[in-house]
């Protein structure tokens, strides 16, 4: 290494993200980050209404999904660049809002990536037995959140062909899992019938669907993060839109087998209250094999979420630093690996310290919170985006299709999603507002002041129409 | 077997990151902030950069 760095030392005047990937690797990085939400999360949807509200809001909530992916293609196959939607929101909404968006998108998967961190844990700590202490505990967490921050310093390319492996390995474990409980012979292992019956199916009636809006959100939440690989992509007008695409067509039917296996499995008051549905399913069939296949599984997913989070939090923090909205000292790229490694270990120890203070569940809604919050931006966003921009002035990559039809349902879901989340958590998503109050203050009255104004907006677009 | 692998994660882990902290201590001084803060947005050749409608 150390010849490699003095040689590229003598020749590098000008280091930048390597662009090396392709839509495998979009794939990857999306379902990476979401697939662990069907091994855990969405479950919580059936303690809020019952088996069939969490079915419902996986595919409402995959409504909402399939909007934000295509929202987000179009804009990002045309603002190409590190930090995703904060580069989407600086050139088209302003400066304020991008920085707001960057704030959310880094907590959204920091918080994601602290998640998935205690998810191994306590799937390690239930399987452990005696003598697993809290300092066992905590050393799987650290392993978990500096081994991936490693992998990510050391190259974006191993990182997400990793990510690709685990990933298809989790995923196919759910295939086979639907498989070999024999989903054409309802009774032999599945008992749906019996699971969901007319009195039991909504338990609390139509509010308790509108309450599981808070936890369906677990079934994708992630899927936005593949614009994060926009500069790193060789060819982003293509790998984007359909890397995304394929990534939400996988969740959608990873989220249905799931919902079909655990539902046929378990009665509604056990699904909503387990950790771990899967896990749990692949349990009950009384198979070894398939339980110890589960657990694997588990905790691949959860490495996979774990992993495309730490590369999404920092490109956005990278970004944030690129354009002076936080310290330049930020925007550093490694010169040989090409990574933003400054940015990969600042946000090392802010995970863990937050990884050993806090529970799943606070580290699971403080992402939700985030994300909504980003969702809500996506949708003005796209509007802005074509009043500013029509057709035919500027050339996309990918145009979607029923405009503003999935911008008016990405809103309204999103509406539906506040008010779920202020039922069950009112003070975190008031706390979280005010946080966001409170940054943007400082961001206007202190931080923009350092800003380069005219350096920040790189698209070579023409003036927006109206101005 | 579990309490091993957990033992053995903070030795990993401290290691991992000692090693990510003296690459970063030896790219810093190795290199000029002015090169490694070099990257600049919308220097990609993206699809719009062609920008031909």
């Amino acid at each position: 290494m150390s010849n490699a760095t003095a040689s590229a030392a003598d020749t590098v005047k000008k280091v930048s993200l390597l662009r090396i990937l392709g839509p495998g690797h979009v794939w990857a990085l999306g379902v990476g980050i979401v697939l662990v939400g069907e091994y855990t999360g969405w479950n919580f949807a059936a303690d809020k209404g019952g088996t069939l509200a969490a079915l419902i809001i996986c595919w409402v909530i995959g409504l909402l999904y399939t909007s934000v992916a295509m929202i987000d293609s179009e804009v990002t196959s045309t603002v190409a660049a590190a930090g995703g939607q904060y580069a989407q929101a600086k050139h088209i909404v302003g400066p304020l809002m991008a920085f707001n968006v960057a704030l959310y998108l880094v907590f959204a998967y920091t918080m994601l990536e602290v998640s998935n961190a205690i998810l191994i844990a306590d799937t390690v700590k239930s399987y452990a037995g005696e003598g697993f202490s809290d300092w066992h505990y905590k050393g799987i967490i650290a392993i978990v959140i500096v081994g991936l921050a490693a992998l990510n310093y050391r190259g974006v390319l191993m990182t997400l062909n990793v990510n690709f492996v685990i990933t298809a390995i989790a995923y196919l474990a759910i295939i086979v899992l639907f498989f070999s409980v024999q989903p054409w012979s309802q009774g032999t292992i599945l008992k749906l019938n019996e699971m969901v019956t007319p009195e039991n199916a909504l338990p609390y009636g139509w509010i308790g669907v509108i309450a599981a809006f808070h936890w369906g959100i677990w079934f994708y939440l992630g899927i936005e993060g593949t614009t994060q690989a926009a500069e790193e992509v060789r060819s982003p007008a293509r790998s984007l839109p359909y890397g995304t695409m394929a990534g939400m067509i996988t969740l959608l039917i990873g989220a249905s087998l799931t919902w079909y296996i655990c539902a046929s499995l378990m009665p509604w008051q056990y699904l909503g209250f387990t950790y771990y549905p899967l896990l749990d399913a692949g349990k009950l069939t009384g198979s070894a094999v398939l339980e110890n296949m589960m657990f694997a599984a588990t905790i691949l997913a959860a490495l996979a979420s774990a992993n495309g989070c730490i590369n999404d939090a920092a490109r956005a923090w990278f970004s944030l630093g690129r354009d002076r909205y936080l310290p330049p000292w930020f925007s550093a790229v490694h010169p040989v690996y090409r990574t933003p490694y400054r940015s990969i270990i600042f946000l090392v120890p802010i995970a863990l310290a937050f990884a050993f203070i806090a529970n799943l569940g606070q580290a699971i809604t403080f992402s939700i919170l985030s994300g909504v919050l980003h969702y809500t931006f996506m949708s003005v966003n796209i509007m802005m985006f074509r009043n500013k921009w029509p057709l035919g002035t500027i050339r996309r990559g990918y145009t979607h299709p029923f405009h503003p039809l999935p911008a008016i349902v990405l809103l309204a879901l999103c509406v539906v999603t506040y008010f779920a989340i202020f039922l069950g958590y009112g003070a975190q998503l008031t706390a979280m507002v005010v946080f966001y109050v409170i940054m943007s203050l400082w961001f206007h009255f202190y931080r923009y002041r350092y800003v380069k104004r005219g350096d920040q907006f790189t698209m070579p677009w023409p003036k927006p129409m109206g101005y | 077997m579990w309490i091993a692998i957990a033992n053995i994660g903070w030795i990993l882990s401290a290691a991992l990151f000692l090693w990510m902290l003296y690459d970063w201590f030896r790219v810093d001084t190795t290199y000029s902030e002015a090169t490694l803060t070099s990257s600049r947005e919308g220097e990609i050749e993206a699809f719009q950069e062609t920008h031909r409608v």
